[in-house]
């Protein structure tokens, strides 16, 4: 079904740690897997997913490690690499930075984990923190009694336990939205996108249960509140965490849950609606080959002048072989960063409405370097506090523990940027 | 502190060093000797001395000691099954600790020291924990189930484990539930034959309850679970999709991947028109798109069910092509997973911004990610025609960049245009014969070879051009080799004045210095033929080509829909069938689509439903055949050919003219007949077609003598079966065609109308030539009598067993299927085999595909066994006497265009009268079928 053996190999692939779970797989057959990674990127075929005559490797690579899960069926591709992915955050909440220092420092407690993640190949439980209430740094002495198996482990309710107290009471709703953008040379926008998260921060004692109001446009529509008064969203495609009632939420639309304690996120969205690039960049990017490279950037705001974009990063890409530098702008800084060949221009703060600009100029060598190189994008960094672009909204959070105390939540906007690209001609 | 000082330990006498502080008083000691030991065998140390002194440590109230022991235990039990034994009393002793989880952890590592002595000692064990009050004790003991069953399947099943776990499935808790449905799946997985994951609408219900309450994982075993149920009806498989489609909404991307496949595959139950059909499409493409945000290797995983997805049920993505757009930054294989994507969702609507994007890749510097680009280029425009034109221009200005493998990629599919689109971008030759000097790759080079052979008569220097190539003949590849051969004979054909040199440099070069056999056997075939009749090679080697497909790389619809039974899983990756790549049979079960089904007649047809999608809604995808004789055609470099009517025909028809004209019937056509027979269910044991002497046609396509036998008419469609609809019919032939004859007869109350009728694909080919013709309504208890048409130029698929043939018929839009049992006599074309051709083919013809028969009790001579065979269109090539036996050299050709040679031997006066018959044939799987004619033919 799944994973026959998981292992951990340093970048040159050999093993550090590994754990055999199902015994139908030679684990010597890891053995193959450097080689044909490496014969495989040659050939430009490099995929996540290899095979050596019966033997699957599924891997993923953090950091300067790669975690392998070794098959011989056909087994559930897309959980292997979920596992594999989950594995790493257990690792990380544990060890907070995962490398080879850190796994061969803790192989004692990584053995004991990779014993309690999975069995026989089927990934039992993963949660972090519940892990930590059971598995320790600190050695386990019976007598006390302390390493019970917390009941949270099988419960239905399998990310929260019972008897969490706080003297104060508190909820952190952060709604974050990221905006997606691909832009051609022409500046036309391909794709425009909104991902939205919703993250908490939980601080309440007891078994809370909570409900979380939005202006979802299709729960206004169910509801009747729909109308010119009430300004709604249409989430597109909404994932939750695992704690939320799904069921619940694909009958009524109500968000209800009870919510591990903590940070966690509790749900993201995803918003197709195109919206105005909130910052646009015009680019002239001119080569004279031998002498120079002429770069001019116009960088403009387009959102409410009220609203004020923080740590804004432009970089901007330039010929490998660039020398000699120059910059000149009307606000903000331009720096040169050699390693990943571009300028960013950074300003600190930049109000809606305003345009910019940023002049570089390059020298280039007199001789032409012989290969090719591909045209990377303008990528653009941005923080826009207090602003949703989507006009998403927090209309209430409900709280209800059977204590009966007070608690309050508290709501904090950002939009940022994601994965925001302006392709160069 | 950290455990890395564990490892630093290298000295000599390390073993005996740590042998004396594992039996150390101090417990603190201990423990470090321990993990010192556990840090050598991390390292790959051998440590196996050590095995009983840590196997004296395991006693001890000590937890993370423990759990070391045991993690050594599990790496050397295998090597010690003796000492392992010493473990067995700890580990029983362990399993009844008043702390839960040292009992789940005894449990859990029991079943993975894989020691055949001990197995037995954990029963009573695993029993106690099977049954513990503490759910975690109980989900772990579950997967052991499972464990000890991969270790003894016998002993798991003869101490009722078994039962114990399915009872499981009804247990309180989410995650014992979610463990047993595991252990359950992987257990049946490898034993498919067993009913062991016995599901029914009470089993199903608990699984859906548990879905909402179990872990991540626990959905994801759930799922896969419920993907191999099989819904009863068209309700109940909705009312199943209404209860998982809330898993579309879970975070993790596995989880939503299994619900899709659920989806998926019961979907296929649902009826079209259906308001909830729909429905459940608008909610599949949301979190199919939102896959494309998570980490890349899952990413990668979703791209390629997609990609499934997409061709399987088009309307569910076809407005999301954007999403689909490359980034900079993805990396290349999701880059390329997304370029297939692309184009497979390309429409009239789409195309300007497919194209523009598509241009700006051509562009970009990785090489295998341009080409796939340029390629994909010419595939919109063969797929989206009135692109076609934008299309061949941003190639041609791709062209224009002089970039080398651009260059070589575009020509390479511009030739696939001029293919598509005949006689419309011809004006383009000029600037592609600029670029000839910069191909140097085989398939670019044979491409621009094919572009100036089929368009020499417009190339003013054609005969130039390809003399330049022939230069070098010997040392380009056989692609090219083979292609410069024919495009020199469509030269000499279409000029024959000024390149009478070339044709004869070029067939010489083929026939006499080459090694290669097919390039021999092609230039001596088109040697003989321009010799012979010139007109005959005109028409065959410049005969008008079948089209070619606007799809291509299309999964063939079997096994798509297999596929789909498979998403998430390494099949779907692969886009092979877990067959493919699994070891062995053990553990691979073909998984195929429910049928669809409306409830209100299922209850009436449940088992009749034909397997697979329902037919033609798919889009016909041709199987590459190998098929030597439309390699003469040149069609060798072109994509898979699509419309069966008309490319079958065409290959077939061209190639024997081929042969006939320029060979002297160099291989003859005999008339082979495909007989389907049982093997469906809806066969309710008719009587399977009386003795096989039908199997051949008797009289021929040339009428030579009568007698053609019919074989009396079955009936093959009970009424029951069909709504009160009775088929029986047979199969006749009349000078050269085949029909079906059919008698419906109406044992229902009412009129019937709208009779239609459908053919699966068969191995023959065999379709209907015209439709089901019924005039009037047909009144109850009326019957009619209806010969249909029958064609075999249908589209061809190999089913098991070959012979096997699927029909469905009936009224309006349900047909009901069934087989028809009586033996078809289908036959083909005429003609027999040259001698030298059939001397030839029967050397080239592997060793491994001969197949030896005995014909007993047959006392004909060579004669009247020769004539018998004749009438039924299995020709004598030759005939010769060795040492008192006769042997005939025959020939005959299957309707589906499989040749057969055959080497009978008579012994006259044996008497056994034994006759013996070798058979040779590149598809080595009809020999059966055809010993088994000749038997009722000879003693016929």
């Amino acid at each position: 079904m799944s994973a026959s053996a998981v292992f951990i190999l340093d970048v040159k692939g050999k093993p550090l740690i590994s754990r055999n779970y199902k015994g139908d797989v030679a684990m010597s057959k890891i053995e193959h897997f450097m080689p044909l990674l490496v014969q495989r990127e040659e050939e430009g075929a490099l995929a996540p997913l290899l095979s050596h005559g019966q033997v699957h490797f599924l891997w993923i690579k953090h950091s300067n490690l790669y975690l392998v899960a070794t098959t011989s069926k056909n087994a559930n591709a897309s959980l292997v690499y979920s596992f594999l992915y989950k594995t790493i955050e257990v690792f990380c909440e544990y060890f907070k930075e995962l490398e080879e220092e850190s796994i061969r420092d803790n192989f004692v407690i990584v053995y004991e984990l990779l014993d309690e993640l999975m069995d026989f190949g089927f990934p039992q439980t993963t949660d972090s923190k519940i892990l930590q209430e059971y598995i320790t740094q600190q050695s386990n002495k019976l007598e006390t009694g302390k390493s019970r198996v917390p009941p949270t482990v099988t419960n239905a309710v399998s990310w929260r336990s019972e008897g969490i107290k706080y003297k104060k009471n508190e909820v952190f709703i952060d709604v974050i939205e990221s905006v997606n953008l691909l832009v051609n040379a022409n500046g036309s926008v391909l794709l425009s996108e909104i991902v939205g998260t919703i993250k908490l921060k939980v601080f309440l004692s007891g078994m809370p249960e909570l409900r979380l109001g939005l202006n979802d446009r299709v729960l206004f529509e169910l509801t009747g509140l729909s109308g010119s008064k009430n300004k709604s969203v249409e989430l597109e495609d909404v994932k939750f965490h695992q704690c939320v009632r799904l069921s619940r939420f694909d009958n009524d639309r109500t968000i209800s849950f009870i919510p591990p304690d903590g940070d966690f996120e509790l749900m993201s969205y995803r918003l197709s609606t195109q919206v105005k690039p909130l910052i646009w960049i015009e680019s002239v990017i001119e080569k004279f080959s031998h002498s120079r490279v002429e770069i001019m950037v116009k960088a403009k705001g387009q959102f409410k002048k009220q609203s004020v974009a923080n740590g804004v990063e432009i970089s901007v890409p330039v010929p490998s072989d660039a020398d000699s530098p120059r910059f000149k702008t009307s606000v903000g800084s331009a720096k040169y960063v050699p390693e990943k060949n571009v300028v960013i221009w950074s300003i600190k703060s930049f109000p809606g409405g305003k345009e910019y600009l940023m002049r570089a100029h390059f020298g280039l060598p007199s001789v032409e370097k012989e290969e090719v190189e591909g045209r990377p994008p303008i990528g653009v960094k941005f923080e826009i506090p207090y602003f949703t672009v989507s006009g998403i909204q927090v209309r209430y959070m409900k709280i209800i523990e059977k204590s009966g105390y007070q608690a309050l939540p508290w709501v904090r906007y950002i939009t940022q940027s994601g994965d925001y690209q302006l392709r160069t001609s | 502190m950290t455990d890395s000082k564990y490892f630093t330990t290298t000295k000599k006498g390390e073993i005996f060093e740590l042998k004396a502080e594992l039996n150390s008083d101090k417990k603190e000691k201990k423990k470090e000797a321990v993990k010192k030991v556990i840090a050598s065998m991390t390292v790959g140390k051998d440590v196996s001395a050590l095995f009983p002194d840590v196997v004296n440590c395991m006693q001890t109230d000590n937890l993370e000691l423990k759990k070391l022991v045991y993690l050594y235990l599990m790496n050397y039990a295998k090597s010690q099954p003796d000492m392992a034994i010493m473990a067995v009393n700890t580990f029983v002793k362990d399993c009844e600790d008043p702390n839960p989880l040292i009992r789940a952890l005894a449990v859990r590592t029991m079943g993975c020291i894989r020691v055949d002595k001990i197995t037995e000692y954990l029963c009573e064990p695993l029993r106690k924990c099977l049954k513990d009050e503490d759910p975690y004790v109980r989900k772990t003991a579950a997967v052991c189930v499972a464990k000890l069953h991969d270790i003894n399947a016998q002993l798991v099943e003869d101490q009722g484990f078994l039962d114990t776990l399915k009872d499981l499935i009804s247990d309180s808790n989410p995650m014992v539930v979610a463990n047993a449905v595991a252990a359950l799946s992987e257990i049946a997985e490898s034993h498919p034959s067993s009913n062991l994951l016995d599901l029914n609408p009470q089993s199903i219900n608990k699984l859906l309850t548990a879905l909402n309450e179990c872990t991540e994982w626990g959905q994801i075993f759930i799922l896969d679970c419920l993907a191999n149920y099989m819904p009863k009806d068209d309700r109940e498989a909705q009312s199943i999709c209404e209860r998982v489609t809330p898993r579309l909404s879970h975070a993790n991307s596995a989880v939503v991947l299994s619900a899709v496949k659920v989806l998926m595959k019961f979907m296929e139950m649902l009826s079209k028109d259906l308001d909830y059909y729909g429905t459940l499409l608008k909610k599949l493409a949301p979190p199919l798109v939102t896959l494309l945000s998570a980490e890349p290797e899952l990413q990668y995983v979703a791209l390629r069910n997609i990609n499934l997805i997409v061709q399987k049920r088009p309307e569910i993505l076809k407005h999301e092509m954007k999403v689909f757009f490359v980034k900079y930054n993805d990396p290349i294989y999701v880059k390329l997973e997304k370029l297939d994507i692309m184009i497979r969702l390309a429409s009239q609507a789409n195309i300007a911004q497919v194209l523009a994007e598509l241009k700006e890749y051509a562009t970009e510097v990785d090489v295998d990610f341009v080409r796939k680009a340029v390629r994909a280029i010419g595939r919109c425009a063969i797929k989206v025609e009135q692109s076609a034109e934008r299309c061949v221009s941003t190639l041609l200005d791709l062209i224009q960049t002089k970039v080398n493998y651009v260059v070589q990629e575009a020509i390479v599919v511009i030739k696939d245009i001029f293919r598509k689109y005949p006689n419309k971008y011809e004006s383009v030759i000029a600037t592609l014969c600029e670029n000839l000097d910069s191909l140097d790759e085989p398939e670019a080079r044979a491409a621009m070879i094919w572009i100036v052979g089929e368009y020499a008569e417009r190339i003013d220097n054609a005969d130039e051009l390809l003399e330049s190539f022939l230069e070098g003949f010997h040392d380009e590849s056989t692609q090219v080799q083979l292609q410069l051969l024919t495009a020199i004979v469509k030269l000499f054909l279409k000029k024959p004045t000024e390149t009478q040199e070339l044709v004869q440099q070029v067939l010489s070069l083929a026939t006499q210095d080459s090694d290669n056999p097919d390039l021999r056997d092609r230039g001596y075939i088109y040697w003989r033929l321009l010799s012979t009749d010139p007109v005959a090679a005109k028409e065959v080697v410049l005969a008008e080509k079948p089209l070619i497909s606007e799809e291509t790389d299309l999964i063939e619809p079997t096994l798509l829909d297999e596929l789909i039974c498979y998403i998430g899983t390494l099949a779907s990756v692969y886009h092979k069938p877990p067959s493919a790549f699994v070891e062995g049979g053990r553990g691979v079960v073909h998984k195929s689509l429910p049928p669809r089904t409306a409830s209100s007649e299922s209850a009436e047809s449940p088992e009749t439903a034909p397997t697979g999608a329902p037919p033609g809604e798919q889009p016909d995808v041709i199987p590459a055949q190998g098929d030597l004789l439309g390699d003469l055609l040149n069609l060798d470099l072109g994509p898979p050919v699509s419309g069966p009517p008309l490319a079958t025909s065409s290959v077939q028809m061209g190639a024997v003219d081929l042969l006939g004209g320029g060979l002297d019937s160099l291989i003859g056509g005999t008339n082979f007949v495909a007989p389907p027979t049982a093997a469906v269910p809806a066969n309710l044991g008719a009587p399977i077609g009386s003795g096989l002497s039908d199997l051949f046609d008797l009289t021929s396509g040339v009428g030579t003598l009568s007698g053609s036998y019919v074989a009396p008419k079955a009936v093959w469609l009970p009424a029951m079966k069909a709504k009160g609809l009775e088929i029986s019919g047979t199969f006749t032939r009349q000078v050269g065609s085949i029909s079906m004859d059919l008698q419906l007869t109406n044992k229902a109350l009412q009129v019937m109308t709208d009779f239609a009728i459908q053919f699966n694909r068969n191995s023959f080919g065999l379709a209907p030539a015209a439709p089901l013709q019924v005039h009037a309504p047909l009144s109850p208890n009326q019957t009619v009598e209806i010969s249909l048409p029958l064609s075999t130029v249908g589209s061809v698929m190999k089913m098991e067993p070959l012979n096997n043939l699927q029909v469905g018929s009936g009224q309006g839009r349900h047909p009901s299927p069934y087989s028809p049992t009586s033996r078809a006599p289908l036959g083909s074309v005429e003609g027999r085999v040259y001698r030298q051709m059939f001397l030839a083919t029967w050397k080239d013809i592997p060793n491994e595909n001969e197949a030896q028969f005995q014909i007993r009790d047959c006392p004909l001579n060579a004669e009247a066994a020769s004539s018998k065979l004749q009438s039924s269109n299995i020709f004598t090539v030759a005939k010769r006497n060795v040492e008192g036996q006769d042997m005939l050299y025959q020939s005959l050709k299957l309707t589906n265009g499989i040749w057969v040679l055959a080497e009978l031997r008579i012994q006259p006066g044996n008497p056994s009268c034994t006759v013996r018959l070798s058979l040779k044939c590149r598809a080595p799987e009809v020999s059966q079928h055809v010993y088994q004619a000749y038997e009722t033919i000879l003693k016929n």
